[in-house]
């Protein structure tokens, strides 16, 4: 991403907002501002074509917070199918779309602990289209197991489980993931990253379909739009973002 | 009837090694009264977090108090990793529940309806659920097609801390949008709260105050603290005071720069 046009930032969040297209409610989790911008930013582009029901909700702030009934709201709301899509991040993520938030080591006894599982262990179950992000695309972060999971990316058929995750965004590429073979398929490379760079930093094994395009950059529309309209708006929620990507 | 005391009197009525459920620093958690347990050396408490912790969390465990710990997680959000709980945890110090927030909200909605276990889907294949004990997993007791649940049993704290823009004199505690705060609280023993200020009115009077608030019958005792979330935010009153929270993420990164942050701005005294 030589280009000086843009930030790496706003290819993740253009990328995003093409994996939110289509959705009726993005939910927005703790410490997500590039997910933020991106659920705004595919909601301002669907009330352009004439869409008006797209609903972003963050939590924890209280800018685009539409919850009254406390924590659990965003749960339960998930649980009833209310919400589309969500996002989640990975300290470690495996070739099986497991994810790990929580430490590395034989558990009780982490050798390096991270911050916990969240709500993971239940939205990744529950939210039709959840979309993994690892801004560090790197053996270290995308593993072949990871040590312990927070949230397994998919379950037996007599589990309850209408959601799950369909796509991981990383700062080298774009992959789907099918539940059905486990696996993921590589779909796009970013500006300037080519296959093998992406095979040799992943971990896991995954599967490719014939030739791999470049991720889509953002045009200057879009760029204006994000820069515009949408950096003011996240700056309520993540106003050191804001400032450091859109000012 | 709800006594009116000051921080110290309300820090003593939390017993040691009392369950003790404290809202998230997002949501008007007791700083003040998290620095004033701290300084009465108060031990061995069971720390739940609603359902994470951050910056209060961090200071209490870093400071010995907390013996034992349930969390979703335990970060200090945009100012990075807790540094004392991580660093308790990876030296084994700390003995730690591992859950997820919905479980935890569940848990507590349990104990508001005094049942003694809620359902909850997901969570199954997680290593959370292999790690407790406690959770089970059943096949779906009603033969209603669902498959499997984990039953989560009730948690019934103690004490539920957290901070208020207002009180009334009736006891009477605000607590808005936040309604994780009166979930705390109905499923808590007692709840012991600080405000900024104490109004001579009855919520309960009117019903625009009404629907938001937290009816005495659940208030042990309230504490004036003004300011008392800094340096966390308290929303639609004062925002976060970042400088102040990256300062601490830094500076408690080494057991010695947190025992300087702690004389400097705990043990010196509030208001210091």
């Amino acid at each position: 991403m030589s280009d000086a046009s843009y930030k790496p930032e706003e290819l993740l969040i253009t990328t995003f907002a093409d994996l939110l297209d289509g959705v009726g409610h993005v939910a927005v989790g703790a410490l997500s501002p590039i997910p933020g911008c991106a659920a705004l930013l595919m909601q301002e582009e669907a009330r352009q074509k004439g869409n008006d029901d797209v609903q972003v909700s963050i939590i924890h702030g209280d800018a685009n917070n539409p919850f009254t009934d406390g924590g659990r709201e965003l749960f339960d709301c998930a649980g009833q199918g209310r919400i589309g899509a969500f996002f989640l991040g990975g300290a470690e993520i495996d070739g099986e779309a497991n994810i790990n938030l929580l430490g590395v080591g034989d558990y009780p006894d982490l050798d390096k602990r991270f911050p916990g599982s969240f709500g993971s262990a239940y939205v990744y179950f529950v939210i039709p289209k959840v979309i993994l992000f690892a801004p560090e695309h790197s053996k270290r972060v995308l593993v072949d197991k990871v040590e312990f999971i927070s949230a397994p990316g998919t379950s037996p058929p007599e589990v309850h489980r209408p959601g799950g995750p369909k796509a991981l965004v990383t700062g080298k590429c774009r992959m789907s993931f099918d539940a059905a073979t486990k696996r993921f398929t590589l779909e796009f490379t970013h500006p300037g990253i080519s296959v093998e760079e992406v095979r040799d930093n992943t971990g896991f094994d995954f599967d490719i379909a014939g030739d791999v395009p470049m991720t889509p950059e953002p045009d200057a529309d879009r760029l204006a739009l994000l820069r515009g309209s949408i950096g003011p708006k996240i700056a309520k929620t993540y106003p050191d973002f804001a400032a450091r990507i859109f000012d | 009837m709800t006594v009116f005391e000051d921080l110290d009197g309300l820090a003593g009525r939390i017993d040691d090694g009392a369950l003790v459920a404290l809202s998230p620093d997002y949501s008007w958690v007791p700083m003040a009264l998290v620095r004033t347990l701290i300084r009465r050396k108060a031990k061995d408490l069971s720390l739940l977090t609603v359902p994470i912790g951050g910056m209060a969390a961090d200071m209490l465990i870093g400071a010995g108090v907390v013996g034992k710990l349930e969390a979703a997680a335990v970060s200090l959000g945009e100012a990075g990793p807790a540094p004392r709980f991580t660093d308790a945890v990876e030296s084994g110090t700390l003995s730690v529940r591992d859950s997820t927030c919905p479980a935890i909200h569940t848990a507590l909605q349990a104990s508001e309806k005094g049942v003694p276990f809620m359902p909850l889907g997901g969570l199954i294949g997680s290593d959370l659920v292999k790690n407790r004990d406690d959770w089970k997993v059943v096949d779906d007791p009603l033969g209603t097609g669902g498959g499997p649940v984990v039953l989560l049993p009730a948690i019934k704290p103690d004490v539920a801390l957290f901070h208020s823009p207002r009180a009334d004199t009736q006891g009477n505690v605000w607590v808005g949008r936040r309604r994780e705060l009166m979930t705390m609280a109905h499923a808590s023993a007692t709840s012991l709260i600080t405000v900024e200020a104490i109004e001579d009115k009855d919520f309960l009077d009117d019903d625009d105050t009404a629907a938001g608030t937290l009816p005495a019958m659940y208030v042990g005792a309230i504490a004036r603290a003004e300011n008392g979330a800094w340096p966390q935010a308290l929303s639609g009153h004062y925002e976060r005071d970042m400088e102040h929270i990256r300062a601490y993420a830094s500076q408690a990164k080494t057991a010695d720069g947190f025992q300087a942050y702690l004389d400097a701005h705990v043990l010196a005294g509030d208001g210091a």
